[in-house]
């Protein structure tokens, strides 16, 4: 992507210097524009603060400077999975990636390549809602269900899946995944956060519910080979690979390429 | 002539998509209703999410001694008895059945050895009651709404959608308007019946655990339409937030590293909650933590970046690993301080916004036909300072009564209301004029007026207020108001930060107004208002309840309410425990 060459990069007034300043300025490269205007990386300097993510960055150049630059952003705490961005070409939540932990030289700041651009570092996602929407959901058997008594559930059968209930929804490994980066599979494949979502259900000791048809002929889960590209970039530490992916594309085999299970299918007509 | 607007049709709106904004809607489309829900963010980012410790529910897993009238008297206790009783008491008797509601939707708690749903000791709660997660409830409690609603027919979600105006049908709601975020489009909702479920207001606040949505839009707009507010003066520090670095103070430290064995020393060494409070000690209720952490700064036996040390090293690092693990991992990335090995340095951050729209407790219907409101954008349930763990547990409740009750209504009206062309255009017209042209005066940044105003709330409508300060803040507040209408800013529609803060700056003056207005009426401290002026508690004020509502001047008007009086079957719970 060609940078847009400023004579010298855009900086706020000495009467901006925030509380605690270092006095060091951090040169930022952050693309801007939207589909119908022209786009390209803008200089800026940030004074630097102890501590200071990228994020506060982005907020100061906001105020002080462009008050139009479009980022998403809501806890500032890595809890809601909102500031979801590329920085220096790696997928990343800006308010946990400290600027003091980052090499030399100008850092870089683009939106999420996987998902259609809005303006600036702000992407439609809305296709991985709608991807929710298609899976079957939580759905207990009748008689748990209907059961007067409040449902007796031992940790041991439910310890997995706390792991898979920490996605923050942040899309960062929908967004790294290659067959929907490179491949733009968005209509034919689920993607890990969707397989991290079903896996939650499928082991869910209170789910009757059976996806497994859903996950390989409308999740497209045969795409995914394996790369655990998504399980490096997650925040939250899921081993979305090792723990969701595999173990869901193991049950859909047995289903498919079980003998047995094949000839009961036949035999009741399914 | 205006530009054409985008009109969608429902017999309810829900506006917002909190836990409170999602149960409403689930209800209101189970009884037969379309339902639009709009939220300012995208789906499953709301407040709901932050909220860590659990959710607070009389079940008595863990101490069989609990139930709901020991949960309402704890409630009552620490909203300092100026809640509304019967509030109260839905909600202690209904919170039981929201939980078990919320595991048969798929929700996981952490449980007992024998399978039952596990409880944790929290502030001011009797018992141990906290249903939990380890420390993401918040998260399993949104995710599983937002799961249930997105799979419910008959709800519609509309993400990152600004409303900005209530519209009405003669005295009755009509919908309310606002803009496409993405695009900057004007947008209509027209509706039998509003659900207001737009959460808090922390951001007018220099110190917050707030994210940029906590500006009060839904009250502000409830009280353009007529709606009263009640209890405004009365907002949450939450004693523990982060402090250091710079870029996170405010950030919440839960509640639950107290509750599972946290300690708080100042900078001598010194247990300083055994001498502020004997009994509770670290698990006293939020406002007398959080004013103790201030006056042992104030003494000068703060931390180093001025705060007070919380300890949680001797729980070991497995099991604070366990129970803890958003915490751990929190100061590890943003802080570089490892918490099994470091303590945390903390100080009290602008939290939970105990007053709100002023609702009916059955149905919460407020004093605007066709409007209900429900979650932290009502107030009511928690009186002077909320007790942890019972927001999450308010937002299921009271959701779920207000979607019940907005559909009920939507289907007594029957036929669509009628919209007002005129008050539409304007409202366009209002809305652009910040992107048009010059200001008429000196033009300002709504950021750096936003900022003002957090400086004055901050230093004066504080965690400590007086007479003096809080009539500084007035009049702060009205000179930021008087410089609000030169807000000018580039760039366009298409999602521009700075032409949303423009509204952003004008809700929050009006909030800001109703806080300090109240906050000097009331001439005593209790709960979380603490005037230096007047220390005590005031026996005559603990009988009112401080309402503020837009006079027929248009100016902003203050009139005490009484606090019904408790029946003798509620107080004798009261003395009980």
């Amino acid at each position: 992507m060609a940078t847009v060459s400023e004579p010298a990069a855009a900086v706020a007034g000495p009467e901006h210097m925030p509380d605690h300043a270092t006095g060091e300025m951090v040169d930022f490269n952050v693309f801007r524009g939207t589909p119908e205007t022209a786009q390209g990386d803008k200089a800026y300097k940030v004074p630097m603060v102890p501590g200071m993510v990228v994020l506060d960055a982005m907020h100061y150049i906001q105020k002080h400077v462009d008050t139009d630059l479009a980022v998403r952003w809501n806890c500032k705490a890595a809890k809601c999975g909102s500031c979801s961005a590329e920085v220096n070409g790696r997928p990343v939540l800006l308010c946990k990636t400290r600027v003091d932990e980052m090499p030399e030289g100008p850092i870089t700041v683009r939106p999420m390549k996987a998902f259609p651009l809005i303006k600036d570092l702000v992407t439609d996602v809305s296709g991985n809602f709608a991807v929710n929407q298609k899976i079957t959901p939580f759905s207990p058997t009748e008689a748990d269900a209907n059961d007067p008594q409040p449902w007796r559930i031992k940790e041991p059968d439910i310890e997995r899946l706390y792991e898979f209930r920490k996605c923050i929804e942040c899309f960062l490994c929908q967004d790294v995944c290659h067959v929907l980066r490179t491949h733009d599979l968005h209509d034919r494949f689920y993607g890990p956060r969707f397989f991290v979502r079903v896996a939650g259900l499928e082991m869910h000791p209170k789910d009757a519910a059976d996806r497994r048809d859903e996950v390989r002929e409308d999740g497209g889960i045969g795409y995914c080979n394996i790369t655990k590209c998504c399980s490096e970039v997650c925040p939250e530490h899921i081993h979305i690979t090792d723990n969701a992916i595999i173990p869901l594309k193991e049950r859909v085999v047995d289903r498919h390429w079980d003998p047995i299970s094949w000839v009961g299918r036949k035999l009741r007509g399914k | 002539m205006a530009e054409s607007v985008i009109t969608h049709d429902c017999d309810v709106l829900v506006i917002g998509a909190g836990g409170a904004g999602l149960r409403a809607a689930v209800a209101a489309a189970e009884a037969g209703c379309s339902v639009s829900v709009v939220t300012k963010s995208l789906l499953g980012k709301a407040h709901t999410v932050m909220a860590e410790g659990g959710i607070a529910a009389g079940l008595g897993n863990v101490d069989e001694k609990d139930g709901w009238t020991v949960h309402f008297a704890d409630t009552m206790r620490g909203g300092q008895m100026i809640n509304n009783w019967r509030m109260v008491e839905i909600y202690a008797r209904e919170v039981i059945d929201r939980v078990f509601e919320l595991e048969r939707w798929g929700g996981l708690f952490d449980r007992t050895p024998d399978g039952r749903i596990m409880q944790r000791a929290f502030g001011a709660h009797t018992y141990r009651r906290l249903c939990h997660v380890g420390d993401r409830t918040g998260l399993e409690l949104i995710r599983t709404c937002q799961d249930r609603a997105v799979h419910q027919p008959g709800v519609d979600i509309h993400m990152e959608y600004t409303l900005t105006r209530l519209l009405k049908d003669g005295d009755r709601v009509s919908g309310a308007m606002g803009y496409r975020r993405s695009d900057g489009r004007f947008v209509v909702f027209r509706a039998k019946a509003v659900v207001m479920a737009s959460g808090g207001w922390g951001r007018m606040y220099k110190y917050t655990s707030n994210s940029w949505e906590g500006t009060g839009d839904g009250a502000a707009m409830a009280y353009e339409a007529g709606a009263e507010l009640l209890d405004m003066e009365f907002v949450q520090f939450h004693p523990t937030g982060m402090i250091w670095p710079p870029g996170a103070r405010g950030i919440l430290v839960t509640e639950a590293v107290r509750g599972e064995g946290g300690l708080l020393f100042n900078s001598e060494g010194k247990r300083f909650m055994l001498e502020y409070d004997p009994k509770k000690q670290e698990l006293s209720s939020r406002d007398v933590v959080a004013r103790s952490i201030f006056k042992e700064v104030q003494a000068g036996r703060g931390s180093t970046h001025h705060g007070a040390y919380l300890d949680i090293r001797h729980r070991g690092a497995d099991y604070i690993k366990k129970k803890l693990p958003s915490m751990y991992e929190q100061f590890h990335a943003l802080a570089s301080v490892d918490i099994t090995k470091e303590p945390m340095e903390v100080y009290p951050t602008i939290h939970y916004t105990m007053g709100g729209i002023r609702v009916e407790p059955e149905t919460a219907a407020t004093t605007v036909p066709g409007l209900y409101a429900a979650g932290e954008s009502a107030g009511g349930l928690h009186g002077a300072n909320r007790l942890g763990g019972n927001s999450l547990g308010d937002i299921l409740v009271f959701g779920r009564r207000a979607g019940m009750a907005a559909a009920e209504y939507a289907k007594v009206r029957g036929v669509a209301p009628a919209l007002s062309d005129s008050e539409i255009e304007a409202e366009q017209a209002a809305l652009v004029k910040p992107l048009d042209g010059a200001a008429s005066g000196k033009a300002e940044n709504p950021y750096l007026i936003h900022e003002a105003l957090q400086d004055a709330m901050q230093d004066d409508a504080g965690i400590a207020r007086t007479e003096e300060s809080l009539t500084r803040a007035l009049h702060n507040i009205q000179a930021l108001q008087e410089r609000v209408p030169n807000v000018h800013v580039g760039g366009g529609r298409t999602y521009n930060p700075g032409w949303h803060t423009c509204r952003d700056d004008v809700f929050m003056l009006i909030i800001s107004e109703s806080i300090v207005r109240s906050a000097l009426e009331r001439k005593e401290s209790r709960g979380s208002q603490w005037r230096l002026d007047h220390l005590e508690k005031d026996p005559e004020q603990g009988r009112v309840n401080y309402v503020t509502y837009k006079g027929s001047d248009g100016t902003m008007k203050v009139k005490a309410v009484p606090v019904e009086p408790l029946p003798v079957e509620l107080s004798k719970f009261l003395e009980d425990s």
